[in-house]
């Protein structure tokens, strides 16, 4: 069993695995509107090489609208994001859902997108879609590099379920696992596409204490085994104060507060928009 | 066995004679990202050398303590045959005990090198670490969230291992002089006791007295390099050290580590074991999780269960046994093999399990009955850490459901006027580690080892344990009164996990209950009872009814028992919690500490004695990370209905 407390001392006393960076993921200005609803106006933020990075706000802040958008779901009608891939710097406009996972970016869902009818270990295999080269009629007729790419394939994914200690419903469908462990498989495919930069989407949302425990120590550990970039949304402010390196707070669409845990803590903006002000 | 092992009296040296005997043989299996994974006994043998090296080029000396702590790895068991080329004595701790319990066991034995599986392990080793000054190495299997530690102390296993290879290219003769120093007279190893009472005492055991009693078993089972066993119980208890170090030592078998303590069920019917060993309490636990999947199936499938399994229980023993079995009853049986008992083992993970042992507490004749009614030769055998296990082992076709069997060849049992078991055997511990008077205690001037339990050899010399000794008690008007007695009785029910039973000195006996949270939840869904845990099914009027009926029967059962017709139980109440060892209230092995409970619950026990029919209480509960709460219910008490003795009842 794993001790799930996440101590504090220790994510300060020792020294990170990958230092933070320099920009991955800049964002300048972006809007968005569904007809007259704005759900974002002028938002602008970067998130850093192998940094925790946290975008919170109340409900319909524009959160997963942010996150969207930079998945290539939506377009937003203005501004610019931008992708740095080594040296070089991407911008994208039009970019679909497909090219953002060839960039590099995968995600999890709020409400859980697997196969329910799939097991555990087909639905992470499928996070590997991407790095499949073998064609179509080589898998369906088990020649030539189908059989290595398949031993590889399942070997990562393998990794996965170590990581996430998952093996005992390795073979379990999907459908019959308890919400907090669907989390987890989401969490495995994701994973198992070996992305730069990790969206995730209320990765807590609906959890008990217990599995939000749980859930923080595998974000963190993501962060600092792989040194994967994660961009996550959580409107339960006390995870992501104890898990995120740096923190972006939307409402009604707008960017209120932007900085550390303690700075965003202290904002006045943010502590009205979470408890309400007298008008 | 057709090999001789004359001349290999230490671990090292049976381990250097398998290397050499059968170099390409599986020694142990271990499941790791989905693949078993194995190595030979030539890999091992290397394994253990190089690491054997290292911790000698790391200050570790003849005669000094290393502690492992982990559950059953390979390089668990490696680093402990190492530490004994050594001529060190490995110190298996339970992995599942939280860093305060770890912390006597590492002083006491002024352990200055440990094992640890992984980053937990690791974690609480570090936690005491500031009251244990004699432990200045930590070397970790599983590198895994430890990269950043930058204490001192700490070394992953690559490194050590790393280490050893070059001390060992540098000076190939130097282990080899050091196994050669070792012999049988030598400590082999130290397991500490669970500690039903006080504090653990650290039980000093030979190589002579592991490698005897495990050769005596395998001789007597006819064990040999083709048998396989699951390793999934704790190595740092005596049992599962014996079944997957000495044994497989003296025999050359094989052990598979289970990926993880939850894939045990998975693993165990990929593997297929043909040895093996469960206490009690996992084969009741199997057996729920049957039951409970058959009441789920379909009404055909529930029928054809019913009346094969009413078949395996009238003839299914007499089969195992070679007993004669008229022709009808023998192909019925045979029907049902095909159609219930076969696939029932593959479930289980039992099709190839030629031996199996059940030891620990004592198993329900009905619990016992089925698994062999259904063809698995389960045996009882008798034994403890002191004893290096084997006393006493049910031989193939004479077991007794209340019996552990006749002595292991090389055993001497004798009784005290008190019924307390004595036994002098070449498998006997040589002492309490530091502990002088508790080793008197236990052990006489003549040899003798007092085991604390009372029991009697009957006609077919057999041994049958009633209870321990300072346990068995007497009510108010002086009949017996065996508590652990009823406590198994009780618990032979699926639907009560624990019972603590009360009556020396009292009139009448009284009872606490701990109901399974499994089989009573499901059983409460059924009925369409909607509850939010075990305290609020606790409560509930329905879950005493259910519960009061099986105490009824044992009541029932009690009146036909002349001695102990007055030891039925007349009060009950079921608990708010369950009985946790983390709580102090049962064993790290889940032995209840009837004392400590009697003690911690006082007002329940008064309660039970007094008139009311329910009582207040005001508990602290911990939780498993450490943290404490108050916690304060109204507890209902039951009254169950008693018998009169059978012969009465007879004649109404």
């Amino acid at each position: 069993m794993r001790e799930t407390e996440i101590s504090e001392a220790r994510l300060h006393e020792h020294v990170r695995a990958h230092r933070i960076g320099e920009p991955l993921l800049q964002v300048d200005e972006v809007s968005l509107a569904f007809g007259g609803v704005k759900a974002l106006q002028g938002v602008s933020f970067d998130v850093r090489e192998h940094e925790v990075r946290a975008i919170i706000g109340p409900n319909g802040a524009g959160k997963s609208s942010m996150l969207n958008v930079l998945n290539g779901v939506y377009h937003p009608q203005q501004g610019t994001i931008r992708l740095r891939a080594g040296q070089a710097w991407r911008e994208f406009h039009d970019m679909d859902s497909h090219e953002a996972a060839t960039l590099g970016i995968a995600r999890t869902f709020q409400n859980i997108a697997l196969f329910k009818g799939m097991s555990v270990l087909d639905n992470i295999m499928t996070g590997r879609n991407l790095k499949m080269r073998c064609s179509f009629l080589e898998q369906a007729l088990w020649v030539g590099r189908a059989r290595k790419e398949e031993l590889e394939h399942r070997r990562a994914v393998e990794e996965v379920i170590d990581f996430l200690e998952i093996q005992h419903i390795r073979k379990t469908p999907v459908g019959r696992l308890p919400y907090g462990l669907q989390k987890r498989v989401e969490l495995g495919r994701a994973l198992a596409a070996e992305p730069t930069l990790l969206l995730l989407d209320e990765p807590m949302a609906g959890m008990n204490m217990e599995e939000k425990q749980d859930m923080c120590r595998f974000i963190l550990d993501v962060n600092d085994h792989y040194g994967t970039t994660i961009v996550l949304i959580e409107h339960d402010m006390g995870v992501v104060m104890d898990i995120s390196d740096r923190v972006v707070v939307l409402d009604y669409g707008r960017k209120i507060g932007d900085g550390t845990p303690a700075e965003v803590r202290a904002n006045q903006a943010v502590i009205d928009a979470y408890l309400g002000v007298a008008h | 066995m057709a090999e001789s092992l004359h001349g290999l009296d230490t671990f090292p040296k049976l381990l250097a004679h398998h290397a050499k005997v059968r170099p390409d043989r599986p020694a142990i299996r271990e499941k790791h990202l989905g693949i078993w994974q194995t190595w030979t006994w030539h890999e091992f043998a290397e394994e253990v050398r190089s690491i054997a090296c290292g911790l000698a080029e790391h200050g570790f000396k003849r005669g000094d303590h290393l502690a492992l702590v982990g559950d059953n790895r390979p390089r668990i068991y490696a680093a402990m045959c190492a530490v004994q080329c050594l001529g060190g004595v490995p110190v298996p701790l339970y992995q599942d005990a939280v860093a305060g319990e770890m912390a006597f066991p590492i002083q006491n034995a002024e352990i200055t090198h440990a094992v640890a599986e992984d980053q937990e392990q690791v974690d609480k080793l570090l936690e005491i670490l500031p009251q244990c000054p004699s432990l200045t190495r930590i070397y970790y299997d599983d590198a895994r969230g430890l990269r950043n530690y930058a204490q001192s102390q700490l070394m992953g296993w690559d490194r050590l291992l790393k280490v050893g290879r070059e001390a060992r290219r540098r000076d190939p003769a130097f282990l080899e002089t050091e196994i050669a120093k070792g012999g049988g007279e030598d400590v082999a190893a130290m397991f500490f006791t669970s500690g039903t009472t006080g504090v653990p005492k650290g039980v000093v055991l030979t190589h002579h007295a592991l490698i005897d009693r495990a050769l005596a078993a395998a001789q007597m089972e006819g064990l040999g390099e083709d048998d396989v066993v699951l390793a999934y119980l704790p190595p740092a208890w005596i049992g599962q050290n014996i079944f997957s170090y000495a044994q497989p030592f003296v025999t050359g078998y094989c052990i598979c580590c289970p990926e993880s303590a939850e894939t045990v069920m998975s693993d165990m019917r990929e593997i297929g074991p043909s040895y093996y060993f469960a206490p009690p309490r996992v084969l009741e636990a199997l057996l729920t999780q049957v039951s409970i999947r058959m009441e789920d199936a379909s009404r055909l499938k529930r029928a054809l269960y019913r009346y094969f399994m009413d078949v395996a229980r009238r003839v299914g023993g007499a089969i195992l046994d070679g007993r004669p079995v008229g022709a009808g009853e023998r192909l019925l049986y045979w029907l049902g093999d095909v159609v219930v008992y076969g696939p029932l083992r593959n479930v289980l993970g039992m099709s190839r399990v030629r031996i199996a042992y059940t030891a620990g507490e004592a198993i329900g004749p009905d619990l016992f009955r089925f698994y062999r009614s259904i063809g698995i030769n389960l045996k009882q055998l008798y034994g403890s850490t002191e004893t290096s296990v084997f006393v006493c082992i049910q031989p193939n076709g004479q077991v007794k459901p209340d019996t552990v069997g006749p002595a292991v060849t090389g055993v001497e049992l004798r009784f005290t006027p008190e019924r307390e078991l004595l036994i002098r055997s070449p498998g006997l511990f040589r002492e309490y580690y530091k502990n002088p008077e508790a080793t008197l205690e236990a052990k006489d001037p003549q040899g003798w080892f007092h085991t604390g339990d009372a029991g009697y050899v009957d006609a077919d010399g057999h041994l049958k344990i009633i209870d321990r000794v300072k346990d068995v008690g007497k009510l108010a008007d002086g009949t017996l009164f065996a508590p652990k007695y009823l406590e198994n009785k009780l618990k032979f029910f699926p639907y009560i996990k624990e019972a603590v039973a009360f009556g020396h000195g009292r009139e009448r006996v009284c009872a606490f209950i701990n109901f399974d949270a499994e089989a009573v939840g499901s059983w409460a869904e059924k009925r369409n009872l909607s509850y939010s845990g075990y305290t609020d099914l606790a409560s509930r009027d329905e879950v005493y009814d259910l519960v009061r009926e099986c105490i009824e029967k044992v009541n029932a059962d009690l009146a036909g028992e002349p001695e102990l017709t007055n030891s039925q139980i007349q009060r009950f109440l079921i608990l708010h919690k369950e009985l946790d060892p983390d709580d102090e209230e049962l064993t790290r092995t889940r032995k209840v500490r009837r004392g400590f409970i009697a003690q911690k619950y006082a007002a329940l026990v008064d309660g039970l004695y007094g008139g009311a029919d329910s009582v207040h209480i005001e508990a602290q509960v911990k939780y498993e990370d450490g943290r404490t709460a108050m916690l304060s219910a109204d507890l209902k008490i039951g009254d169950a209905k008693t018998y009169a003795p059978a012969a009465a009842r007879k004649a109404a």
